[in-house]
């Protein structure tokens, strides 16, 4: 069971209490009309399915409710940080930041 | 006959205390703190069960976790049964009753033992693959014969009278096992003022230090033992475990722990107490002091009940008083294995000979025993065990370790009792379940724990250190760095002295050779559990399965409930030497929880019987239940399905609750729908942009009904929303989804409308619901209320605020039936009051309470959908014939819009809703049915839609349905057809989904 | 002021029936054993009042404070004067609970002081209650039903959390040493009385009236 830390409760929280949400940084185009059915496809249903890195949206359910951004190792299910909604990750595909201590989101 | 192998003394066993127990049938006697299996020894029980494959006698050959044996069926009583318990895991208490897992129909006269002789031909490695696939239909037959002989227990069919629970821990260190490194761990972890959890699977804490020869400040190593315990057991911050198996190693430091707390008692719990607990530990930091399980060696006829672990048999003479056996002959490679023979002396029993694989051993235990008069025959080893029910010698050669060759003929030494030790593999169970793969270390000749994400040290025995001063510094090292990890400061102590002794290394064997090549040598096991010999992995990887996991599952390496602990490192160490490759290059299979066999009362805890799922009940339960309801579950909602009257089945009393509404009035808890209280100044902008519909021009004091989709056009949830005031609306929605919708809601207002200035708040709870429906609705509400129900003061799709029966409400003049209908909504404290009164008002109006069956026919007849019953997640609104409720000019491209305008959503092909009407009456379409064009065309047929809603209507006088059809609206009046599964075919007409009032006059009087 | 229907909700004289009104706990009060590990009460038909607003807004907390007397709690804290709490349950939302009947009032005076800012205040009255948990073994009883770290080092008086319990959710408060609240939904209530009379049977259980 991960162990995720909620960036608005400040804390670490079992998995049970939130639920996943899929990935993360996916806008609605700002004129859905203006998009080509091509490209409305791409946005409904087309996902990143990473080997590594993956930024994921989560929704705290059974706290404080809000919805949030993980960033996690597909592969070791590390979470390297979690950030609020309308920040930017610190760590990509293409490489990041030095790894935190817990209080700042890192659980393995 | 009593205890024949019991020793006049020794042991820890307390001999005041005789506990009778059976096996098989016969009563024996053992002592309090034996283990059954040190018991079963005691009483000189040679054979335990027959082998799987081969149905060969079996013995008990381990001390502990790692027996493959002696896997036994426990209870006497069919609720009690317990299958696959290990004997060497299982107290004894008084009562018990075991029996042999496998061997039909007796383990000592198998008459399955006949076919073993020749099973080796019978059944070859990926036998059943080979033999059992062809003819398929054949497996079944097989299958009956096999699985019976085999056995692999079986489960109780009586419900379990114990009750078993969780327990959540939270902790600083776990500290795995409480030997000498987990003891010592704990030890530091706890004085630096970590919260602490020891946890150890065996009945007492001490692990080898219950049984070791060895001292510690010249004292019993026990006497520490006990010292640190008391001392553990004195701290507040320390939790002790024993009995309590850590069984799996989870993501993000997650461990569970199977603790058995009555298991020792009896076969059922005392009142009062839980038989089994699960805790499930978040620790910042773990100690892995999980210890190491001796390798036997691999030699001819290692099965033979009489051939045991070294290290094991030690246990049994020095922590339970018991010897199996009168003449020991030892098989070894290193010198640990040469304190079995110091401790059989002790006992006063014979040492026949020592067979050393290693040339020249010169080790201090080595010397010891040959100072002792032991007779120690240097490069050689136990080639093969005599004996058939119970070892009667030990055929041992000299044998050459580099070519793998016998070189000499050997002589054959009467003995009944093999002891063999091959190393020790740590036990890297727990550190690799998340994927750490173990690292190979040729010095110690074992894997050892690999990098792993885990948060964890190991210490002692599993880290590859043996030497018992070594394992103490060790484990108080690691105790110290994970306290210090997890934020304590770290504490200086001392430990105990131990001996100093000189040590030699190991030599690497794993199969000793044979004078016949190994297919025709007398069988070599490597796994007893699942009756792998050498000559099967040898086999498999000539038939060219080179990867471990491929070896494994070709020939069932390491399957079963001890999931290769004995063998698996012999198993891999063949395979490579087979293939030409080294032990680290073949590498391990993969270790996953559980470490062992958990039984599912502990996995489900209290989440059972009544406590299996939350039970969400309304403000006027007490009065369904009191009036007779039956029930339906609708997500985890208890509604009332329909209130029988006596005599009624089903169809009378929905068939009598519906008439009742289209002629009178009936009332119906609605509680259970989704209610969101939405505040804001955008709060109207918002809703614009979730519900399909427009809601720009909704004046406050009107509801109106609106669809869900999501992004792609398809309808997910519908409900009527009211404007309570100009930014201030009260949003329904299905009962099913509420918790979906609000999630929904807020997804898009934290996410993509920030700026939207909106609240949303569940009210689903506060407000209790009940729908009055029918033509004497306005009558019978208006005994209860002052407000002013004027058809033109209180129209249809408005709402107004007043009292009803005494109480504040908020009523919603709005229809799910197509009759004149009220929703009154109260404050859910009052409700219950506030519906009896209207009951009592109701009865001079012939009020008839009905619930969510009737509900369904009516709101079918009307033609109005059931969100998730109607449609399926692929459904538009166009589809349903609900254009009406589509806002095309809405400026802002709300959700769906976008999604049903793709080229698929605009086909005029699509399945779309309409009604369904059976040619014969009486006949109503099963719900699913699959509808076709031409039920004369052949199989398979072309499928055109299906049955969404099927009912018979008591207003109408016939069945009824809806159901999706291509190109359904087009096709009014036109045929169609359900083939059923019985052959028959039910033939429809097609026509409007609206069957009863179709110009909706009845709910707008 | 119009914009919001502001709508007084609970009757002056009608009987109340709290979510374990059916459990009749009154009938069951001092019937226990004499030294239970755990004594439930539950805190019944009190007014819950559901507050949203902007917490980084000064003007905000301070117009709270004002109209309750209650300080805004910052997350994952409650603070209580008297017969009132106040709670935070998120960054934009707070629960404040208020003796039975003055829910009414209290939402008119925080509407008034919070008159021009973008704000919610909802009753949910009706949709939750308040059971209190007190005695040596209430830890034991939640540590078998919330994966929550309920050690005092970790769940001090004053913290309230939202998580999951049992196969459920609620909030946890801890308002004295061995005394604590679940904020329990209404529709749950029954689920959640069962799950407790269970998970304290074996350290005895007391009910308080």
């Amino acid at each position: 069971m991960l162990h995720i830390f909620c960036p608005h409760c400040g804390e670490l929280r079992s998995e049970e209490e939130f639920h996943a949400k899929g990935q993360a940084h996916i806008p609605r185009p700002l004129d859905p009309a203006a998009c080509s059915d091509a490209e409305w496809g791409d946005y409904l249903f087309f996902r990143d399915n990473p080997r590594g890195i993956h930024h994921e949206l989560w929704v705290h359910a059974a706290g404080c409710r809000q919805y949030f951004n993980a960033t996690r190792h597909t592969v070791t299910y590390e979470i390297l940080e979690t950030y609020k909604i309308g920040e930017k990750p610190r760590f990509t595909a293409a490489g990041g930041a030095e790894p935190q201590a817990v209080d700042q989101g890192v659980t393995a | 006959m009593s205890q024949v192998n019991r020793l006049a003394t020794g042991g820890r066993v307390d001999r005041s205390q005789p506990v009778t127990f059976t096996f098989n049938g016969q009563t024996y006697q053992g002592f309090a703190g034996d283990t059954l299996a040190a018991a079963l020894l005691a009483n000189g029980v040679d054979i335990v069960g027959r082998s799987f494959k081969y149905s060969r006698p079996r013995g008990i050959v381990a001390a502990g976790a790692e027996e493959p044996n002696a896997v036994l069926q426990i209870g006497s009583t069919e609720a009690a049964q317990i299958p696959n318990v290990r004997a060497t895991q299982q107290a004894l208490y008084p009562g018990l009753v075991a029996t042999s897992t496998n061997g039909w129909p007796s383990v000592n006269t198998d008459m399955m033992g006949i076919l073993g002789k020749v099973g080796g031909k019978m059944m070859p490695p990926g036998f059943y693959y080979k033999t059992f696939m062809y003819p398929q239909n054949l497996w079944l037959t097989y299958e009956k014969y096999i699985r019976k002989a085999a056995g692999l227990g079986r489960s109780p069919t009586e419900v379990d009278p114990d009750s078993y629970d969780y327990m959540n821990q939270h902790c600083d260190v776990l500290v795995v096992g409480a030997g000498p490194a987990g003891l010592a761990a704990a030890l530091a972890a706890a004085r630096s003022g970590a919260r602490v959890i020891l946890a150890d699977e065996q009945e007492e804490f001490g692990g080898s230090l219950l049984s070791t020869r060895e001292t510690l400040d010249g004292q019993v190593a026990s006497e520490w033992v006990d010292e640190v315990v008391a001392e553990l057991a004195g701290m507040a911050n320390v939790t002790l475990l024993p009995r309590s198996t850590v069984n799996g190693y989870h993501d993000h430091n997650f461990l569970t722990i199977h603790q058995r707390l009555t298991d020792h008692l009896g076969e059922v719990a005392p009142m009062g107490m839980a038989r089994q607990r699960m805790h499930r530990v978040r620790a910042k930091r773990v100690v892995l002091a999980t210890g190491a399980h001796e390798r036997p060696l691999v030699y001819a006829n290692n099965d033979v009940p009489g051939n045991m672990l070294a290290d094991a048999v030690s246990t049994y003479v020095r922590r339970y008083g018991v010897a199996p056996g009168k003449q020991l002959v030892l098989s070894t490679n290193n010198d640990y294995a040469y304190r079995v023979v110091l401790d059989w002396l002790d006992a006063g029993l014979q040492v026949v000979a020592v067979a050393d694989a290693r040339s020249n051993p010169r080790g201090a235990w080595v010397e010891e025993a040959r100072a002792r008069g032991v007779r120690i025959l240097t490069g050689s080893a136990v080639v093969e065990a005599r004996g058939s029910k119970r070892v009667t010698g030990a055929r041992i050669c000299a044998i050459d370790v580099t070519a793998l060759k016998v070189t000499s003929p050997g002589e054959v030494l009467d003995c009944d009792l093999i002891v063999s030790s091959g190393g020790y593999s740590p036990v890297v169970h727990l550190a690799s379940h998340l994927g750490g793969k173990p690292t190979w270390r040729e010095d110690i000749l074992a894997f050892v724990p690999g990098d792993g994400l885990q948060k964890r040290e190991c210490a002692g025995a599993v880290n590859g250190v043996f030497r018992l001063g070594d394992v103490l510094a060790d484990g108080f090292e690691a105790g110290v760095k994970a306290a210090v990890e997890a934020g304590l400061s770290p504490v200086e102590g001392s430990l105990p002295a131990t001996e100093a002794r000189h040590e030699e290394p190991a030599i690497a064997l794993f199969q000793v050779p044979h004078d016949k090549p190994t297919a025709r040598a007398p069988k070599q096991f490597v796994d007893l559990q699942n009756d792998v010999t050498a000559a099967g992995i040898e086999l498999a990887t000539r038939e060219g399965f080179e990867s471990v996991e491929h070896v494994k599952r070709y020939t069932a390496l390491g399957f079963g409930t001890d999931q290769g602990k004995l063998g698996n490192i012999n198993g891999l160490a063949i395979a490579a030497r087979s293939l030409g490759i080294s032990i680290p290059q073949m590498g391990t299979t993969m270790f996953r929880p559980n470490y062992t066999p958990v039984t599912f009362g502990a996995i489900a805890g209290r989440h059972c019987g009544a406590l299996f799922e939350p039970k969400r009940y309304t403000a006027m339960q007490s009065w369904h239940l009191q009036n007779g309801a039956e029930f339906e579950d609708v997500g985890q909602w208890k509604r009332p399905w329909y209130f029988p009257k006596a005599g009624e089945d089903l169809h009378a009393a929905v068939a009598r609750e519906c008439l009742a509404v289209r002629n009178a009035v009936g009332i119906l808890d609605a509680s259970t729908l989704g209610k969101i209280d939405i505040q804001g100044p955008d709060a109207r902008e918002f809703l614009n942009r979730v519900y399909t519909n427009a809601w720009t021009k909704l004046d406050v004091g009107k509801a109106r009904y609106g669809l869900m989709c999501k992004e792609d056009g398809m309808v997910f949830d519908d409900g009527v929303t009211a404007c309570l005031a100009d930014n201030h609306f009260l949003m329904t929605t299905t009962t099913g989804g509420a918790a979906r919708v609000m999630e929904w809601l807020e997804i898009y207002h934290q996410t993509e409308w920030p700026e939207l200035k909106v609240y949303f708040t569940s009210v689903t709870d506060h407000w209790a619901t009940m729908t009055l429906s029918g033509p004497n609705s306005r009558k019978l509400l208006a005994e209860v209320t002052d407000i002013d129900l004027d058809k033109d003061a209180f129209p249809f799709m408005s709402w107004k605020e007043g009292q009803v029966g005494g109480v504040p409400a908020r009523v919603f003049r709005i229809s799910f039936t197509g009759e004149l209908s009220y929703e009154v909504n109260v404050q859910a404290d009052y409700a219950l009051g506030v519906w009896e009164k209207i009951i009592a008002a109701g009865q001079k109006h012939g009020l008839t309470p009905y619930g969510t069956e009737t509900m369904h026919v009516l709101r079918a007849e009307k033609g109005f959908i059931i969100v998730g019953q109607d449609t399926d997640g692929s459904v538009t609104p166009d589809d349903l014939n609900m254009g009406w409720c589509v806002g095309r000019t809405k400026p802002f491209s709300w959700i769906g819009w976008r999604g049903m305008n793709r080229e698929d959503g605009l086909r005029e092909d699509r399945k779309q809703l309409v009604g369904l009407k059976p040619i014969d009456p009486n006949q109503v379409l099963p719900e699913g049915a699959q509808l076709v064009f031409d039920p004369k065309q052949a199989i398979p047929m072309q499928m055109v839609g299906h049955v969404t809603s099927s009912y018979m209507s008591a207003a109408l006088g016939y069945s009824f349905a809806m159901g999706v059809v291509k190109g359904g609206l087009k096709r009014i009046g036109e045929r169609v057809f359900a083939p059923l599964v019985d052959g028959s075919v039910i033939e429809a007409e097609i026509v409007s989904s609206v069957f009863y009032d179709p110009k909706g006059e009845r709910q707008n009087v | 002021m119009n914009a919001i229907n502001v709508y007084k909700q609970r009757p002056d004289a009608a009987q109340g029936e709290s979510p374990l009104y059916h459990a009749g706990l009154h009938e069951l009060a001092g019937k226990g054993p004499k030294h239970a590990g755990v004594s439930l009460r539950e805190k019944k038909l009190l007014g819950h009042l559901t507050l949203r607003g902007d917490a980084d807004d000064a003007a905000f907390a301070s117009a709270v404070e004002q109209a309750t007397g209650l300080a805004l709690p910052a997350a994952l804290a409650v603070v209580s004067a008297g017969d009132q709490s106040l709670q935070w349950l998120g960054p934009d939302e707070w629960l404040l609970i208020v003796p039975s009947g003055t829910e009414f009032a209290v939402e008119q005076k925080l509407r008034a002081a919070l008159a021009d800012q973008h704000i919610s205040v909802v009753n949910v009255s009706g949709g939750q209650t308040l059971l209190e948990l007190s005695g040596p073994n209430v830890r034991q009883v939640l540590m078998k039903s919330t994966s929550y770290d309920v050690h005092p080092s970790s769940f001090p008086v004053g913290k309230a959390v939202g998580t999951h319990f049992a196969k459920s959710q609620l909030v946890i408060r801890h308002t004295g040493e061995d005394t604590w609240e679940l904020v329990v939904r209404r529709s749950f209530a029954d689920y959640i009385w069962l799950w407790l009379q269970d998970a304290s049977a074996e350290y005895g259980l007391a009910i308080e009236a």
